[in-house]
């Protein structure tokens, strides 16, 4: 049995960062990488803070991840989603896993792969109940499989992750669960990223999501550029484009992510 | 604003790229590991600065393990000079130089090592760190190690 110490046992940046609703992954997407820097027999626990900020809304999202053995991730996230039009806070609690089923993100023949769910329980369900949601809590179950490519682009490392989420959750659950054009459906994430240098990262995220009350509920889509100066903390900063939140469209704005890892 | 469909089409095109250049990047590395090849196919020996570079390289290399307390003690029993030579000839036939390595398989050098993930990214970054030293560019770097990280099943928990 070797001996059980704290991590750094990964190469810098290649398990990227902690997304919105505290798993590990890019920012909108869940990855196959499980947080922080634990190999097979070390665990890691990190921790992040998040602030989207966009034309009418902005979403604090504060969280903690504990990895086991870079087999088991459990996380916790809080979020709390600012309403400025109608000036009120709604907020959840999300608490995941991620359980590495497959491979290694640069060793294996094949992706790496994990199955992780996400079960979000929302404190202020008035409004999510207004607009004719089913549900106060849901679960989302994903599928994940990433892959880093050593020096595939003229000799930059090229990292993507696709996942896909069986979800009922309106705007990530902050709107409730179901509703009357639908109740559950699979969606497609996807990321792509490419290291300039050991230190940044930089790329783009596309989320699909459900349109289950009727509000042309749109895709999320961002551009990243996340910087590792050490295991122990990375600054993630991106564009957003998040297009109608509730009926109000043309939700761009700014993310800034930061985390810490030991 | 950016068009959603256009995005995503084009991160489904460089997912596309990504799995097929690495499919081509396998053959042609099949094809290239046959010792003595044709000059016009060692750039990547020649960009690192071809035997001297390789030499000046190991020796960075070894600097730098025998500073590393985790990983000298998995050195304890190596010599030296037995473990330069190695290095410089397969690491000479990986990087497409005029070499054909002679020695002893991966396997069993690294068998009863019990080298951890741990460990092996450890090696790695040292690795890494010594490229840095002798300028190898970034780019080059990682070339290097894509053609390196197949050995890694001949290496790790054996």
């Amino acid at each position: 049995m070797p001996s059980l110490s704290w991590a750094n046992g990964k190469i810098l940046a290649t398990p990227g960062v902690i997304q919105i609703e505290g798993s590990g992954g890019g920012g909108l997407v869940p990855w196959a990488q499980l947080a922080g820097y634990a190999t097979e027999d070390e665990i890691a626990i990190s921790a992040f803070c998040s602030r989207a900020n966009v034309k009418n809304f902005q979403l604090d999202s504060c969280g903690g991840q504990l990895n086991l053995y870079d087999r088991l991730e459990v996380s916790f996230a809080r979020q709390n989603f600012d309403v400025e039009p109608l000036s009120l806070t709604l907020s959840q609690n999300i608490i995941g896993f991620k359980l590495r089923v497959y491979g290694d993100l640069i060793y294996s023949d094949w992706p790496q792969v994990s199955l992780g769910m996400q079960h979000k329980m929302l404190n202020t369900p008035e409004v999510a109940y207004s607009l004719n949601a089913k549900e106060d809590s849901g679960t989302d179950i994903y599928l994940a499989a990433s892959k880093l490519h050593l020096g595939l682009l003229a000799g930059y490392n090229v990292l993507w992750n696709v996942a896909t989420r069986y979800t009922k959750a309106n705007e990530m659950g902050l709107l409730g669960f179901g509703g009357p054009d639908g109740d559950g459906s699979l969606q497609a994430e996807v990321s792509v990223a490419v290291l300039l240098n050991k230190h940044l990262a930089i790329g783009t995220e596309y989320r699909m999501k459900p349109d289950n009350l009727g509000l042309q509920e749109s895709d999320w889509q961002d551009l990243f550029i996340a910087w590792f100066p050490n295991k122990y903390f990375t600054v993630t900063l991106a564009y957003l484009d998040l297009g109608s939140i509730a009926a109000i469209p043309e939700q761009n704005g700014w993310y800034l992510s930061l985390s810490g890892a030991y | 604003m950016f068009h959603h469909s256009h995005i995503l089409c084009l991160l489904l095109t460089v997912l596309l790229f990504a799995c097929t250049n690495n499919t081509v990047e396998k053959n042609v590395a099949d094809e290239t590991h046959i010792p003595y090849q044709s000059e016009k196919n060692n750039s990547l020996y020649k960009a690192i600065g071809g035997q001297q570079g390789i030499e000046k390289l190991v020796n960075v290399f070894v600097k730098n393990i025998a500073n590393d307390p985790d990983i000298l003690p998995y050195f304890e029993k190596s010599s030296v000079k037995h473990f330069k030579q190695g290095f410089v000839e397969h690491f000479c036939g990986i990087v497409d130089g005029p070499c054909k390595y002679t020695g002893d398989s991966m396997v069993d050098i690294h068998t009863g090592m019990h080298i951890t993930e741990k460990d092996f990214n450890r090696v790695v970054e040292l690795l890494v760190q010594s490229m840095e030293e002798v300028n190898i560019s970034y780019r080059n770097q990682n070339k290097i190690l894509n053609k390196l990280a197949s050995l890694r099943g001949q290496i790790i928990k054996i």
